[in-house]
């Protein structure tokens, strides 16, 4: 059994003496006899850490993890490489280990590093201001909103079905808690209708909610989606993926006064869902309601430059029930390991690696679609994803791609039922020309073997 | 600590260097114009930094050491439990099945990821005592939004509509802005002169209005309120729920659980009370634990086990839906979950008795010391629990010397300082938590620095009114940062 701490039988009869009581259960006699419980914890006996290691081993072992098999599952997480310098600065114990940079004076690197984060995405989101994360990409989203009502005072959000179910759920959950309404605009073919948008959004419309691309990886029209919204003074929140803009124009560039999203792409392994990080970004005239920690420049004493954590009035600690949000733990350790990667990415480096998905994806969407009994289900341009119809049961032909050792995506008639029978596939810089040729192949025979029956159940 | 001049790698960047390797373009290369309609193309490339791996990786690990880390020192920020991350952790969480997992896999294809989080939910549920647990929160404040959301589709499903929610005036400012953010108004409660809530103010402001009261216990002065079965009892008399903020898990395991005390919701804090690195502030991760009653509420998808197979289930027609993306805060889950293997039932037990044991120790012998004593007396002073509150008022009136003074000193001698102006009730509070990973010799000599500092003031106090001397950058300018921030680096600037 691990205990963790370093004190001996004679150092705890001297703490005790020391204290004056006799025994530890002194110390807690101040706890009433009715809430004590009177047995041991109802939880195995502890384990040597080999043993520990074993059995997480054992549990890791029956997942079929992105390393064992060829993966074009994506929806909100993708299979992107993360370089090895990224974990050999994150597992630095100085990074690693403290908290939150409470004491700048000792916390300059993690400061300086929040510092360059929130250049980074501000850069690449065309916005003036970021925070230094939060939580997760659907969180984030509920932030914006939160955002957003406390800015305008307006009780109603207007959101595209082409958003991210996830976002869209927690979008909600949070909402019913301040009390504003969710409007959703049913998407047609695979993009916002901006006249079906319009006509929903009114002066009581305190946001609406665009993504892009999409959740079907479609490329939207954005200005005209910014442009309804602003004929009655809404606020914009677009959810972007932050490794498409260096192919992308930024949301910025359109007028959006606020950019979310999931950080996971910037160097942050899959970890089943997390942890991973939020990204922020708003136009400055928002800075003062932004959520979460932000990172300043300024000097000290001697005149030397620094950083501290800046704005603080705006936050839980100072303002409590006025705070423009509750977090306090965010996802500073995932923000390092996102600016770690864009540094390594570079200026040329992420316009390289989004053309390269550009095409790969054009190439895939070409060679899927040829397979018989396949059809793209939406013409509008792509980026990385894009959905396509089986004309087979969605399950078995999954299944029996699974058989040749190939995740062919994600099934999204499981939030979306008018789209039966459908897989939204994503292409990364992981997936070469030969994978997605044989991605095809097994399609080829896993729709033709589905149609037939033959496989459904497996 | 390094000294020299701060440069950010956007200073550091020269055109044309590069540290990305990308494969070579194996399918035609159609033109990006030819994918994508004008408008959705960027016109320049984003200004990210042009700089070779070699000087990325000096870069950060220059920055590194400029930082105060828990593996290098003593580290007793109350309320944030920074105990020692046991190094088995990280190789845990990097092993592939679980690293390089998928959330959407199917669940199938992720049994071994589904088992542990099953079985974490089911030790959180032993551990709190408390039947059903949720994993996804992503932090204490995110729990605590979630139990607050349940409680409003709690009361709501019984056709009540309540508008206020308790909260001591010991809470964590993250109490309050969650009740805001749930849509409640908050009302304070009064703490009685032992520290714990003040039975009368409960008493008045215990009304049929009210949707909930939240409590910390031991609270955030590190003392466990005696009247717990009492509060349970008036607040369930007027039909609210009870909320537990589990920062101060850390006290109290294998010894007393929320759900015998009364608590209808829990959150705990993953990064606090099981060992998680705190990574300069993140991530952590914040599961809810809660009473039969409040089941039915809780965030979906909850996972079940049926036939020895682990999956999902989504018809929770009460649930007050998704707070966040896929399974939570996965990562921090295989880490948890090895911390409770490793020490099992009696070792968590055993953690929390040493964890108040050093407190104790560190207390009593800060009241010894003469010095200390005299001008940092404990605020509360009673058997604390696994953290204790100092006062600096005596010192501030006397020596002219405040709490910040004292913790800038405490960086030129090697320690992280405690938490300072925080709980709020406190004048010049400073909120000391050793944790159970610290030795007698390690708490000792947090002492003699209290000591020395305060003899040093005692001399001359403007030595200690100006310190750190010793660190990268001294006192900074925090009211200019905040008067014109600059949040991010002017590139245009740059050559
Ligand atoms: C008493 C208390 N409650 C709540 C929180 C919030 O937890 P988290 O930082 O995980 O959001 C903290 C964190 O410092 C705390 O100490």
């Amino acid at each position: 059994m691990s205990t963790y701490t370093s004190d001996t039988p004679d150092d705890r009869a001297a703490m005790l003496a020391a204290i004056g009581a006799k025994s530890i259960d002194d110390l807690f006699a101040d706890i009433p006899a009715g809430v004590r419980l009177d047995r041991d914890l109802n939880l195995p006996t502890g384990k040597a850490e080999f043993e520990v290691f074993d059995h997480l081993s054992e549990l890791a072992d029956k997942n079929i993890h992105s390393d064992r098999e060829i993966s074009f599952l994506g929806a909100g997480m993708y299979d992107h490489y993360v370089p090895a310098l990224v974990d050999s600065i994150i597992t630095r114990s100085e990074f690693l280990t403290p908290y939150t940079p409470y004491q700048p004076e000792v916390s300059q690197g993690g400061l300086q590093v929040m510092f360059e984060y929130q250049t980074a995405i501000a850069e690449l989101t065309g916005l003036d201001v970021s925070n230094a994360s939060v939580y997760e990409g659907p969180s984030a989203m509920a932030a914006a909103g939160y955002l957003a009502q406390l800015e305008n005072g307006r009780d109603k959000f207007v959101v595209s079905q082409a958003v991210n179910p996830q976002y869209r759920e927690t979008l909600k959950t949070n909402a019913h808690g301040y009390g504003t309404e969710v409007v959703e605009v049913p998407a047609t073919d695979g993009l916002t209708d901006p006249a079906a948008l319009a006509e929903v959004i009114d002066a009581d419309t305190a946001a609406v909610f665009i993504q892009n691309p999409n959740f079907f990886g479609a490329i939207e029209d954005v200005q005209a989606l910014v442009d309804a919204a602003k004929a009655h003074d809404a606020l914009v929140v677009c959810v972007a993926d932050p490794l498409t803009l260096g192919v992308l124009a930024p949301p910025g560039d359109f007028g959006v006064d606020i950019c979310v999203g999931e950080g996971q792409t910037l160097g942050n392994r899959l970890d089943f869902g997390g942890p991973s990080f939020g990204f922020f970004a708003a136009a400055k005239k928002l800075i003062r309601r932004m959520p979460g920690r932000i990172a300043g420049e300024t000097t000290d004493v001697d005149g030397r430059r620094g950083w501290v954590l800046t704005l603080q009035t705006r936050e839980q600690h100072i303002r409590r029930e006025k705070a423009t949000s509750n977090i306090c733990t965010s996802q500073a350790l995932n923000a390092l390991a996102g600016v770690i990667y864009l540094s390594w990415l570079g200026r040329q480096g992420i316009v390289e690696l989004g053309e390269l998905m550009l095409k790969r994806t054009a190439y895939a969407r070409e060679v899927l679609g040829a397979v018989d009994g396949v059809e793209i289900l939406f013409d509008a341009p792509v980026f990385r994803e894009f959905a396509i119809k089986l004309d087979a049961p969605v399950r078995g032909v999954l299944d029996q791609l699974a058989l040749d050792g190939i995740n062919g995506g994600y099934p999204i008639g499981l939030d979306y039922p008018e789209y039966e029978n459908t897989i939204l596939v994503a292409i990364t810089e992981k997936r070469s020309k030969e994978q997605i040729d044989l991605f095809a192949k097994s399609l080829a025979s896993a729709v033709a073997a589905s149609k037939t029956g033959v496989g459904a159940e497996a | 600590m390094q000294a020299e001049k701060a440069t950010t790698i956007y200073e550091k960047s020269k055109p044309g260097r590069r540290a990305s390797t990308l494969p070579v373009l194996d399918v035609p290369d159609v033109s990006v114009e030819d994918l994508l309609p004008a408008s959705a193309i960027r016109k320049t490339p984003p200004r990210l930094p042009e700089i070779s791996e070699p000087e990325i990786v000096r870069h950060y690990n220059k920055l590194s050491r400029r930082n105060f880390d828990l593996d290098s020192g003593f580290y007793p920020l109350g309320s944030c439990t920074m105990k020692h991350n046991p190094k088995l952790h990280e190789r845990a969480a990097a092993l592939p099945g679980f690293a390089r997992l998928h959330p959407l896999q199917s669940s199938e294809r992720a049994q071994g990821a589904l088992e542990l989080m099953y079985n974490l939910e089911g030790a959180l549920s032993e551990i709190t005592g408390l039947p059903h647990v949720s994993l996804q929160p992503s932090a204490g404040s995110h729990g605590e939004l979630a139990g607050v959301l349940l409680t409003k589709a709690y009361h709501e499903d019984r056709g009540e509509t309540r508008t206020k929610v308790l909260a001591p005036d010991t809470s964590h400012g993250t109490n309050p802005a969650t009740v805001t953010m749930a849509g409640y108004e908050t009302v304070k409660v009064a703490t009685n002169e032992r520290g714990g809530v003040d039975l009368d103010d409960l008493r008045e402001k215990a009304t049929t209005d009210v949707a909930c009261l939240m409590l910390t216990n031991p609270n955030t002065l590190g003392l466990f309120d005696e009247n717990i079965e009492e509060i349970a009892k008036i607040m369930h008399d007027v039909g609210a729920t009870l909320y537990y903020d589990g920062a101060n898990l850390n006290a109290v395991m294998g010894i007393s659980r929320p759900g015998d005390m009364g608590f209808d919701i829990v959150h705990m804090n993953l990064h606090k009370s099981f060992t998680q690195p705190h990574g300069g502030g993140g991530p952590g991760s914040g599961p809810i634990a809660v009473s039969e009653r409040m089941a039915p509420y809780l965030p979906k998808p909850r996972i079940v086990k049926k036939e020895g197979r682990f999956r999902y289930d989504f018809d929770q027609p009460k649930s007050i839906g998704r707070l966040r993306g896929f399974q939570g805060n996965f990562g921090v889950f295989v880490r948890t979950y090895a911390y409770i293997c490793s020490l099992g039932g009696e070792g968590l037990k055993a953690a929390s008795e040493t964890a108040v044991l050093n407190a104790n120790y560190m207390l009593e012998k800060g009241k010894q010391n003469e010095r200390v004593n005299k001008y940092l007396p404990v605020a509360f002073d009673r058997t604390a629990k696994h953290e204790y509150v100092l006062s600096a008022a005596e010192s501030k009136r006397q020596l002219d010397v405040r709490a910040t003074d004292i913790a800038k000193r405490l960086l030129d001698l090697g320690y992280h300082p405690p938490t300072i102006y925080f709980p709020l009730l406190v004048d010049e509070a400073l909120m000391i938590e050793p944790t159970e990973t610290e030795t007698m010799e390690t708490l000792d000599g947090f002492i003699e620095a209290l000591d020395q500092i305060l003899e040093e003031a005692e001399k001359d106090p403007a030595f200690v009114q100006n310190a750190p001397y010793t660190t990268p950058v001294r006192r900074l300018d925090e009211a200019a940062a905040a008067r014109s921030p600059v949040v991010t680096q002017d590139l245009d600037l740059l050559p």
